[in-house]
């Protein structure tokens, strides 16, 4: 167990956060985190993170959700108990393949939603009765919170930060995990 | 400002010549005798084993009502039979030689109208901009006013080869214009109120005076707009935008019933003015995304950045989507329900266009589903090129499905006639696009929304 030190700076505008995160970003500090009340667009990009893979996982899953409601289709209304709807007695599911388009469909959906928010929810740590991660409750109202790592000059960092609009400079002392 | 290179001029005065003597041809070529399509029609059948021409007869007298009467007379009357069968020769012969004969109006037709709808998917497109008072794109306003600069003149095309098909033509496009044709037939006869030549060219002619009022207002406004000291022409453009929408989604729609749903006056479907209106959206905002690019590549528009592109091509991949679900909710209510008057559309279709009936579902649906699906790639302009190629072509064979199966039936072929069409109204649509480019500068001053659309960024 190694404590560190980080500095919380505190903005009320997102315009504001999105320069200050640029400017601390060109002096070579080290953003550790971002906490905002609303998604802040390019943010992620500014920060230097990542880009973000959930678009891949949530094709991957709409493919399985296609597949499960082909194998589920073929297996109900083909194989397991052949029905004759409005006069389409056919026993071919592609033959029958249009009626089932509207299943295909929202199985797809609902596969690539559902899996695509779990997965969010997982790489992001987050689960039932978890308590919060971010460190002012204020950053779900009105505030946006930045947390720079603070490795020896105190004074010019945070110099730089109020320089950047800042409306509150904390220097917190944190429990490495 | 602009001017229209050298280039483009040439190639499209060379497309316009060349599809006038494809044109030319298709029609020179389209008389034929009947004893010609006769030994046409006995060489087909020697040549497929037989038997295809009484199947192709066969099929004919079932497709057709009263044709029905003749056949059960054919079955009881014995010694009728013979005179029967010389008359139902000559009634399928006659009907092959009308269909030949058709390709050629209905290859002009498709190919005109094809050319006409980009300009009104863009028109509508540009009045949604204004309506929505939309930050992202006056910087791309001049590009489509340049698009929907051929609204009038291929609008009056569309209308004029309509009206010629059936005065100065044999009915090629339109079997309601037959008075032959209403005289025998109850359905039609039910809908003639409607489905009249004068009535039709009055409607056409309604149509076109407001979409070119609305487009012509609109220019004059924005123009003005350039020079202006406060934002009244930029709210009078936003009036009569909203006003033009509600105008359009009616007109559009009732200009689709008459200029394509009614070339089978039998067979109605309530959603046909959405999925013909999903065609024009996607192709005008494709169309817009090109000429963008090719104005860029050349220099021009400056301020046009990959955002833009990526937005425009979010729009091709969206409606492409839109036009997807229309197309399917049409056809699969008529399939589901196999109602036969309604059925027989999609049944002459799959029997007939087979590869051009799925190949437009695999260019209009998976195509840009699959390619246009990654975001980085709606940013690169070869790719969205490509793309919105493959689009376009295929919603031309959408237009092709809607009209060619009513007037040539099982007679098509994308072949000279259809390449010449294309060919003169493409060059047309790009003579007249880009000379209307060059009219005014590149990109709009003093829209209120300009600096967030210079500086638009996702």
């Amino acid at each position: 167990m190694e404590a560190s030190k980080v500095i919380h700076a505190i903005y009320n505008d997102d315009d504001i956060l999105m320069s200050a995160v640029k400017k601390v970003k060109a002096e070579k500090y080290h953003i550790e985190e971002i906490y905002t009340p609303f998604p802040v667009h390019g943010l992620d990009k500014a920060m230097g993170l990542a880009p973000t893979r959930i678009a891949i996982a949530s094709f991957l899953y709409g493919c399985v959700g296609l597949t499960v409601a082909i194998t589920m289709m073929n297996f109900i209304m083909i194989q397991d108990w052949p029905q004759n709807i409005g006069g389409k007695p056919s026993f071919s599911f592609i033959e029958n393949m249009p009626a089932f388009v509207p299943i295909m469909f929202e199985l797809t959906v609902f596969f690539a939603a559902h899996l695509m928010v779990i997965t969010f929810y997982l790489r992001s740590k987050m689960w039932p009765f978890k308590n919060a991660e971010n460190p002012d409750p204020r950053t779900t109202d009105d505030h946006f919170l930045m947390e720079v790592a603070l490795s020896g000059n105190e004074k010019s960092l945070t110099d730089l930060l109020s320089e950047t609009g800042a409306v509150e400079i904390k220097v917190i002392e944190k429990e490495a995990h | 400002m602009y001017t229209i290179s050298s280039k483009i001029k040439i190639f499209s005065i060379a497309l316009i010549i060349l599809g006038l003597i494809g044109v030319g041809i298709g029609f020179m070529t389209s008389h034929k005798s009947f004893e010609e399509v006769e030994t046409m029609l006995a060489e087909e059948a020697a040549h497929h084993g037989g038997g295809h021409g009484e199947e192709a007869t066969e099929e004919v007298t079932s497709l057709n009502g009263h044709h029905e009467a003749v056949k059960t007379d054919l079955d009881t009357h014995e010694e009728m039979a013979s005179e029967q069968k010389v008359d139902e020769h000559k009634a399928h012969v006659e009907h092959v030689q009308h269909q030949i004969s058709n390709r050629p109006w209905s290859a002009l037709y498709v190919g005109a109208f094809f050319f006409f709808m980009i300009g009104l998917g863009v028109l509508a497109f540009y009045a949604i901009q204004f309506a929505a008072q939309a930050g992202w794109s006056p910087v791309l306003f001049r590009v489509m006013e340049g698009i929907t600069s051929y609204v009038l003149p291929g609008g009056i095309i569309v209308l004029l080869i309509a009206i010629a098909s059936g005065t100065i033509g044999h009915y090629n496009i339109f079997v309601w214009m037959d008075p032959d044709v209403v005289a025998h037939d109850k359905l039609i006869q039910g809908k003639s109120g409607w489905l009249n030549l004068p009535m039709f060219a009055v409607r056409g002619f309604i149509f076109l005076a407001g979409w070119s009022l609305y487009r012509h207002f609109a220019r004059k406004f924005t123009i003005a707009q350039d020079n202006a000291t406060d934002d009244s022409y930029f709210k009078k453009t936003f009036r009569i935008s909203a006003g033009f929408l509600v105008f359009f989604i009616y007109t559009e729609s009732m200009m689709s019933w008459d200029w394509i749903m009614s070339v089978d006056p039998h067979w109605f479907s309530t959603l046909f003015g959405w999925y013909v209106f999903a065609s024009m959206f996607v192709s005008g905002i494709t169309v817009i995304a090109l000429i963008t690019m090719y104005l860029k590549s050349r220099g021009y528009l400056e301020q046009v950045n990959d955002s833009h592109l990526h937005d425009l091509a979010k729009f091709m991949f969206g409606i492409s989507i839109f036009w997807t679900y229309l197309w399917f909710s049409q056809f699969m209510l008529i399939w589901y329900s196999n109602i036969p008057e309604e059925v027989t559309y999609f049944v002459t279709r799959i029997e007939d266009y087979k590869l051009p009936f799925f190949g437009m579902l695999v260019m209009n649906f998976i195509f840009p589903l699959l390619v246009l699906m990654n975001s980085d790639y709606k940013r690169i302009p070869w790719f969205v090129v490509m793309a919105g190629l493959i689009i376009l072509a295929g919603h031309y064979i959408d237009v092709f499905n809607m009209i060619m199966p009513a007037t040539v039936g099982d007679r098509w072929f994308i072949g000279i006639p259809e390449i010449g069409a294309v060919m003169l109204f493409g060059g047309l649509f790009l003579f007249i696009v880009f000379t209307a480019l060059t009219k005014a500068p590149l990109v709009v001053k003093r829209n209120p929304f300009i600096k967030e659309s210079e500086h638009f960024h996702y």
